[in-house]
């Protein structure tokens, strides 16, 4: 048993976390980063974060993650870090050449009171900053709200440090896509150009995330959001943003600020998620749907006719962050998978509440927890087992002990691929990961079932 | 397949190190030109600088103190409840990361690797201080979990409010009676480097873990092994060949290690150091309090692994055992070289360059060396002085500020325990021999002329030196590994061995020798470019011929 010594019995904890189903702030802010053109993401703090954000995330993506680092010693956290990021930004831009250095803050840094506005304009001004290069910052003190608020408060910072008011409207939407995968972000883009409505999305991590291999590295690969298009979203049309958690703030900021009028919508996974996505997309490009939308549609719709016997009242647990949660709760209770015990580890009771409505017309209560963790998880499990777990790598020690099949889902995702490539988002997002659950089910019946019943047609 | 056309030849190292550098801020690029040393191998190696601060805005292969202390060497101990005190990142990004494996199959055993501990500190912690949601957290991990050792890790903010790690770890020690609590100030921006947090971390056991447990543990010829960490299993092999040999092995700092192991280290009569940048002041200090030698051994490579072997039989000074050693080498070693014979056609002339650890840049020179390849640049990501120059370096290694906030511990002879395991005429005679103690070849002597050093390469460097030489293998850690790839280079993670291993040892050496074949051998890098990527040219051909 890898998990030995969990106990079934559950104890409250007040003080002790067990099996994190979160990490810290700055993460989220430097994969955000990531989604700008031309940006190196700075970690503000001693080097170790920089390290241990760069792994996990190359370790999820399989690809290069570049960032620089403020390298504090001890001395730095007694006088303060300015002349550290003082020099560190000379350095970069001498040495890499950035369009964009995206500061997020640390632990350290924070706690210690680094001043970033002061410490960058003095940067400005002294000239260490070239002609049309940009520095921007967010605040990401890890001992506040997690990976995804971090995420969330750097992509408010993109918007806000960029976007203008001044000039001729865009005509373009503004998509604010949140924390989903370079390949859910290609989709995105891919369903608003059959729409037809022209997009910005921020950030964007297609194309940087999933580049391919072609014998040549470049530090800033070609994709994401340039900073051209970042100064026109003040000048957008609309914003579509999904997910409360990821992407509210940023476009709340735009509507308030610019008055780009902001729809957020929870993160398209799934039919229902998709049609409102879709609809969002029509009402906010003012377009009609083109039929080749209905035809993905009603693929999906029937797929989910032709199965659903195999998810009817299937048992799920699921951890991860709570927009993904959320979607993908909704996603499951729409094909009448049961939906019992969720777990995220970012806090917020709103997350509580809103799994319950979703679950609410199941009749039954499930367990929920925002700021939970992955013993806790794994304790409900015991109690209450479940037909598939879908959540992210770590839960593989819980399913070898408990026996419950696995299908891979949030971040991070360290030991299968795929999720870089395939889109979970959308109809064919849908149908993508309906495929695979499909399978997971499937793949257990045909392990477990008596060779009496052993089938060969499903 | 012949051997490629060597580009490295026409290179001048000197014009190489010029064009490292040559974008550099001038502050920096001086700062850098002492790290980088062009290798002239004899007696007295050249200086390096190293072991200094990392320059901010350099992207870095670095991490931190509470990395080197948290994950590096209590990473691999199964039974110790390992909690992280601080904001929830430094604890997740701990958990399971590296790749230490652990045999916890016998009954009863304790096994809590797999779990992450954090108090997880909030706002509110940070402005009125953690001391009391930690001494929480530890009832709360005694309660559920019964440990025989809890362990406390500092965070940065923990040192910056100043929360008293080790007041709170001696209450509830104290407070449990069956259960040794005891913390680590391993704050990340202690030192420059990871290295610090080795420091740290060994210290910390030193005191409050080894020499806790007397009950005898029995075996003829017994040793500890420090500075083995069980990556991929390694630490499994060389158990396997030791205990072939008659070998007991008392306990591995750390990997496969387990409480009782540290706890009863002190009975042993060999240390053996694997990693001697991680590690080297323990084997000192086992050796003043309790009259234990250390020897530096090396268990990557065939050859260095039966060297090993030699080297503690001789010590030991037993016939029956330098026998056994000679019949268990006898026995392992036709297969390895069979394997190495098979692949040397494959890899003989190709090219290397190795950028890791504290000691494993070195060793793994080793390996490739005995299947025909050339290192062309090496140099390490947390090294001191002597990890390149050799030991012999030591006295002339200037202490510097930061160097300094990083805890030496005073040790005397243990007025119990202390018991010389050899005399001063023994120990005399063996080195009259040929035989070395307490020392360590640093990098330098074993690389060829003109090769390159490079201490704490960063990322713009290792672009230029892959784009100057093409080497056939590059070897980080996982952060360089894609970016490298991109080039149409394979990585080798010799961090965690791309989840291969083990290399160490006789069977893990046919085991990298099979690796390296693959990997730089493999098809796929011949595919970087399309068919009409290659052949741009438009062609058509006459309708009517």
């Amino acid at each position: 048993m890898l998990l030995r010594h969990t106990p079934q019995e559950i104890i409250e904890r007040k003080a002790l976390t067990i099996n994190p189903a979160k990490t810290c702030q700055p993460i989220g802010a430097m994969y955000a980063a990531l989604g700008v053109h031309g940006c190196l993401p700075h970690s503000h703090g001693s080097q170790g974060c920089c390290a241990y954000h760069r792994s996990t995330l190359v370790r999820h993506y399989k690809e290069p993650v570049s960032a620089a680092t403020s390298s504090f010693t001890e001395g730095a956290s007694v006088f303060g870090g300015g002349a550290n990021l003082t020099q560190a930004i000379e350095n970069i831009f001498t040495v890499y050449d950035p369009e964009v250095i995206a500061v997020h803050t640390t632990c350290l840094s924070e706690t210690i009171g680094d001043d970033l506005n002061q410490i960058i304009d003095k940067a400005k001004k002294s000239g260490k900053v070239p002609e049309g290069k940009n520095v921007i910052f967010a605040n990401t003190p890890s001992y506040v709200g997690s990976h995804v608020t971090g995420f969330s408060s750097m992509v408010k910072s993109i918007v806000s440090s960029f976007a203008k008011t001044d000039g001729s409207p865009s005509g373009n939407v503004n998509i604010i896509p949140g924390w989903l995968e370079p390949s859910d972000m290609e989709e995105i883009k891919r369903l608003a150009s059959l729409m037809g409505v022209p997009i910005t999305m921020v950030p964007d991590t297609s194309g940087v995330l999933n580049a391919p291999l072609t014998g040549q590295f470049t530090l800033f690969p070609k994709g994401g959001v340039t900073v051209e298009e970042l100064q026109a979203t003040g000048r957008a049309k609309a914003t579509v943003a999904l997910g409360e958690w990821c992407s509210a703030e940023a476009a709340r900021w735009l509507d308030a600020q610019c008055k780009v009028p902001c729809t957020i919508i929870e993160m398209p996974y799934g039919l229902l998620g998709t049609d409102r996505f879709i609809d969002a997309l029509r009402v906010a490009g003012g377009v009609a749907v083109p039929e080749s939308i209905e035809f993905e549609r009603g693929q999906l719709v029937d797929f989910i006719a032709d199965m659903h016997q195999y998810f009817y009242g299937k048992k799920v647990a699921l951890v991860g962050d709570p927009d993904q949660l959320i979607a993908m709760t909704d996603f499951l209770v729409s094909i009448d998978m049961h939906p019992v015990h969720i777990v995220t580890g970012t806090p917020g009771s709103r997350f509580e509440k809103r799994i319950q409505e979703i679950v609410a017309p199941l009749g039954y209560t499930p367990n929920v927890r925002a700021g939970g963790d992955m013993f806790l998880f794994h304790q409900w499990i015991k109690n209450d087992p479940v037909d598939v777990i879908i959540g992210n790598t770590y839960c593989k020690y819980i399913s070898r002990d408990e026996d419950i099949p696995l299908l891979r889902f949030g971040f991070p995702i360290l030991d299968r691929v795929g999720h870089q490539y395939f889109p979970t988002v959308g109809y064919k997002g849908g149908l993508l990961f309906l495929t695979r659950l499909l399978d997971v089910l499937l793949t257990r019946k045909d392990r477990d079932e008596p060779e009496s019943s052993f089938e060969l047609v499903y | 397949m012949s051997a490629p056309v060597k580009k490295f030849k026409a290179l001048d190292p000197e014009e190489v190190k010029k064009q490292l550098v040559s974008r550099y801020p001038a502050k920096v690029a001086r700062k850098r030109a002492s790290q980088i040393v062009v290798n002239e191998p004899g007696d007295v190696p050249p200086e390096i600088l190293a072991n200094v601060r990392t320059i901010p805005g350099i992207i870095t292969m670095r991490g931190c103190s509470y990395a080197g202390c948290k994950g590096v060497i209590l990473g691999p101990t199964r039974d110790i409840v390992n909690i992280t005190h601080g904001p929830i990142g430094c604890g997740f990004y701990s958990w399971l990361t590296r790749r230490n494996q652990t045999d916890a199959s016998a009954e009863g055993a304790e096994n809590y690797m797999t779990y992450c501990f954090s108090t997880d500190m909030q706002e509110q912690d940070i402005v009125f201080g953690g001391e009391k949601k930690l001494e929480a957290a530890i009832q709360e991990a005694y309660d559920i979990f019964h440990p025989k050792a809890i362990a406390v890790f500092a965070t940065c903010p923990v040192g910056l409010i100043g929360d008293d790690i080790h007041a709170v770890a001696r209450r509830m020690k104290a407070k449990f009676g069956d259960c040794n609590v005891f913390a680590f100030s391993c704050e990340g921006y202690k030192g420059v480097s990871q290295s610090a947090g080795h420091h740290i971390a060994n210290n910390q056991i030193f005191t409050h873990v080894v020499g806790e447990i007397d009950e005898p543990r029995k075996g003829k010829y017994t040793i500890n092994l420090l500075g083995e960490y069980n990556i991929g299993g390694d630490a499994f092999e060389i158990e396997r060949i030791l205990d072939k040999c008659g070998i007991t092995l008392l306990a591995t700092f750390s990997g496969n290690s387990t409480y009782e192991q540290f706890a009863t280290a002190h009975q042993a009569d060999l240390d053996c150091v694997m990693c001697h940048r991680s590690i080297n002041y323990v084997a000192d200090m086992l050796e003043e309090k309790y009259g234990i030698p250390w020897i530096k051994v090396n268990f990557i490579g065939a050859q260095a692994t039966a060297k090993s072997l030699r080297k503690i039989a001789e010590y030991f000074q037993d016939p029956e055992l330098l026998a056994r050693v000679e019949e268990v080498i006898a026995e392992e070693l036709p297969e390895v070289e069979a394997v190495a014979n098979a692949v040397r056609p494959r890899t003989q002339g190709k090219t290397a360059m190795l950028f890791v650890g504290g000691s494993r840049a070195h060793h793994y020179q080793e390996l490739f060396k005995e299947i025909g390849m050339k290192i062309l640049a090496a140099g390490y990501e947390f090294a001191h002085r002597d990890d390149y120059e050799g030991r012999q370096a030591l006295p002339r290694i200037k202490v510097d500020a930061d160097s300094r906030n990083i805890e030496e511990i005073e040790v005397t002879a243990d007025p119990k325990r202390y018991r010389p395991r050899k005399t001063e005429e023994q120990q005399a005679a063996l080195e009259a021999q040929g035989f070395t103690f307490k020392d360590y070849t640093g990098m330098m002597a074993e690389m060829e002329k003109d090769t390159l050093v490079i201490d704490d390469l960063n990322q713009f460097e290792a672009d230029r030196l892959i784009e100057l030489y093409r080497p056939d293998i590059f070897c980080a850690g996982i952060k360089e590994k894609y970016a490298v790839q991109k080039y149409g280079i394979p990585l080798k993670q010799l961090h965690s061995y791309d989840y291969g291993g083990p290399y160490a040892g006789f069977r893990g050496a046919i085991n990298f020798y099979k690796e390296i074949d693959r990997m730089v051998n493999s098809r796929v890098w011949t595919y970087l470019k399309a068919p009409w990527q290659q052949n741009p040219e438009l062609s058509a051909t006459y309708v009517h011929q």
